[in-house]
Formats: structure tokens, C-alpha cells, sequence
């Protein structure tokens, strides 16, 4: 049953390479996408502590700059 | 209308989507990947290799729908001079591209077992290695114009001379003599593929739909906090 599985009439070495390249593509984009996106978000907070005050306010008057800051605070918690 | 796609209002919708979305990938890819590997029922003629075409043919589906996409986008950023739509195909552009090269790596699997040969130019395979090369040129455009404006223009004109080629894909079967068979999936007529082939096809492309949405929000927040990086460095 479980050679059945693996080697399927001779095609298992074909099938289960397609599936596996389909698989590691997937898992790849994956991560190379969430590591650009956490990137991204921490070079966001990293400038933002570097603001002065008054470049704090005009940047928090901003609603999509606090919604990526909340996002980083509840990505923490 | 387009005011409804200010990026605020996006991102308060696409930066909580992505784990639900996610979850439900896992789900439905599980459940797609048990009915393609061990449930569906192996081909009269090709056997077990059939199942090759549960990832061959719903990734050769999403790269040409997701270019088509990028096409109409870019055509629309043209007329209304939306600066979202550039940013809407950026961000589909990646994944695209990966169900374009699955599609290529796959089928050359496919084809050693039922035609003897890993490659062969036929119209079809030919065709979706040009598309390849259309969504190479694509990320390469806004990888190498660091002018915002320049990158949108070249890269959507990319996309529109590209688009051309999505028919040609489409119609190569029956336009040329090639080792590809006709469609057997039909929208417009009767299909011809069995249902215990059907279903598993029609769960697999919804995994891999989701899996292209998944990344595709995913890359779309990374572009705004990236525009919202220059911003900061302006203040």
C-alpha cells in the first residue's frame, strides 16, 4: 500500500517532484514576501523614533502611519 | 468610486486579511492535495502522471488571469491616472510569476513520462515561456527605474504588449498543430474531463487562488509602508 503510494506505477518520481517543486515555490514566495514586509516595517518604526516632536504630530495626523504602528504593537502582543 | 481605494481604507482591510486568508489555504490546499494525490483515480491512458495536471493546470490558469489583471490595470492607470493601480499589479506581479514558472517546471515533468521529452517548442509551452519573460521584464522595470513615474510607464506598457500574448497562449492549441491536447475544461460548451477529475481540479485552483490573494496582500502592505518610509524621510 505505502509502495503504492510512493511509487505509482513508476510515475511517483515525477508526480511527487511536481508536487514538491509546487510546494517549495509556495514556502519560498512565502517567507521571501513576510521577510520584505517585517523589513519594511522595521525600518518604518526605526525612522519614526527618530522623528522630533513636531514631525511626530504631523506624522501621526496621518491615518495610515498609525495604523502601521498599531500593527506593529499588536503584531507584539 | 475611486475614492473608495484611498490606502488607509485598503490597508485597514488587507493588513488583517493575510492570517485568514492563510488559514484558509491550509485548509483548502490540504484538502486539495489528498483528493489530487491520493483519492482521485488515476488516467485509462497516462496512469498515475495525471495527477500532475492538479498543479500544472491551475498554475498555468492563475499566471495568465493574474497577467491579464496587470494588463487592465495598467490600461486603467492610463486613462484615470490612479497611482493604486500600479501598486495593485506590483504587488500581484510575484506571485504571477511563480505560477507561470511552476506551470513551465511542471509541464516539462509532465512531458517526460507522456511525450519522452522534457522540453519541446511547441506553440503552448513556447508562448508561456515568452509570458515568463513579460513578467521578468515586469519586475525587472521596477526594480531597475528608481523614478516612480518612469517605473509605472514602462512597466504598464510591459503589461499592455504582454497581454497579447494571453490569446495566443490561449488559442495555440487549436491554431497550431501541438503536443498539448485541446481544452477539456470549457466554460462556453461541455466540459469533457470526468468530475472525479473535476473536483480535486476545482479545489486546487481555489488553493492556489487564495495562495496568489495571500501574497498578494502581503506584498501590497510591504509597497505602502515602503511608500510610507519615503514619506517619513520627507518630514
Amino acid at each position: 500500500m505505502t509502495n503504492e503510494i510512493f511509487l505509482m506505477n513508476g510515475y511517483g518520481i515525477y508526480v511527487w517532484s511536481a508536487f514538491s517543486f509546487t510546494v517549495i515555490s509556495f514556502g519560498s514566495l512565502f517567507f521571501i514576501t513576510k521577510l520584505q514586509f517585517l523589513k519594511e516595517r522595521r525600518k518604518f518604526v526605526q525612522k519614526f523614533g527618530l522623528l522630533n516632536d513636531e514631525a511626530i504630530r504631523v506624522a501621526k495626523s496621518q491615518k495610515l502611519n498609525k495604523q502601521i504602528l498599531e500593527g506593529v504593537l499588536s503584531s507584539k502582543i | 468610486m475611486l475614492n473608495s481605494l484611498e490606502p488607509n481604507k485598503i490597508f485597514a482591510i488587507t493588513s488583517r486579511a493575510p492570517k485568514y486568508v492563510l488559514f484558509l489555504f491550509v485548509i483548502v490546499f490540504s484538502i486539495g492535495l489528498t483528493e489530487a494525490l491520493f483519492l482521485s483515480p488515476e488516467d485509462y491512458k497516462q496512469s498515475h502522471s495525471v495527477r500532475i495536471m492538479y498543479v500544472h493546470v491551475p498554475s498555468a490558469w492563475i499566471s495568465l488571469g493574474i497577467f491579464s489583471i496587470i494588463a487592465f490595470l495598467s490600461i486603467l492607470s492610463f486613462i484615470f491616472k490612479n497611482k493604486n493601480f500600479p501598486l495593485i499589479s506590483k504587488s500581484l506581479a510575484p506571485s504571477g510569476f511563480i505560477f507561470n514558472i511552476i506551470a513551465l517546471v511542471t509541464g516539462a515533468i509532465w512531458g517526460k513520462p507522456t511525450w519522452g521529452t522534457w522540453w519541446a517548442w511547441d506553440a503552448r509551452i513556447t508562448s508561456m515561456l515568452i509570458l515568463a519573460l513579460f513578467y521578468s521584464m515586469y519586475l525587472l522595470s521596477w526594480k531597475i527605474f528608481k523614478n516612480d513615474e518612469k517605473a509605472v510607464k514602462i512597466s504598464s506598457i510591459i503589461a499592455i504588449l504582454g497581454v497579447i500574448n494571453v490569446p495566443i497562449i490561449k488559442f495555440s492549441v487549436d491554431w497550431w498543430s501541438t503536443l498539448h491536447q485541446s481544452s477539456s475544461v470549457k466554460i462556453l460548451s461541455t466540459t469533457t474531463i470526468h468530475t472525479s477529475m473535476l473536483i480535486p481540479l476545482a479545489i486546487m485552483t481555489a488553493a492556489f487562488t487564495l495562495f496568489s490573494i495571500l501574497i498578494f496582500l502581503m506584498k501590497y502592505n510591504t509597497e505602502l509602508i515602503k511608500i510610507k518610509n519615503k514619506g517619513l524621510d520627507r518630514l
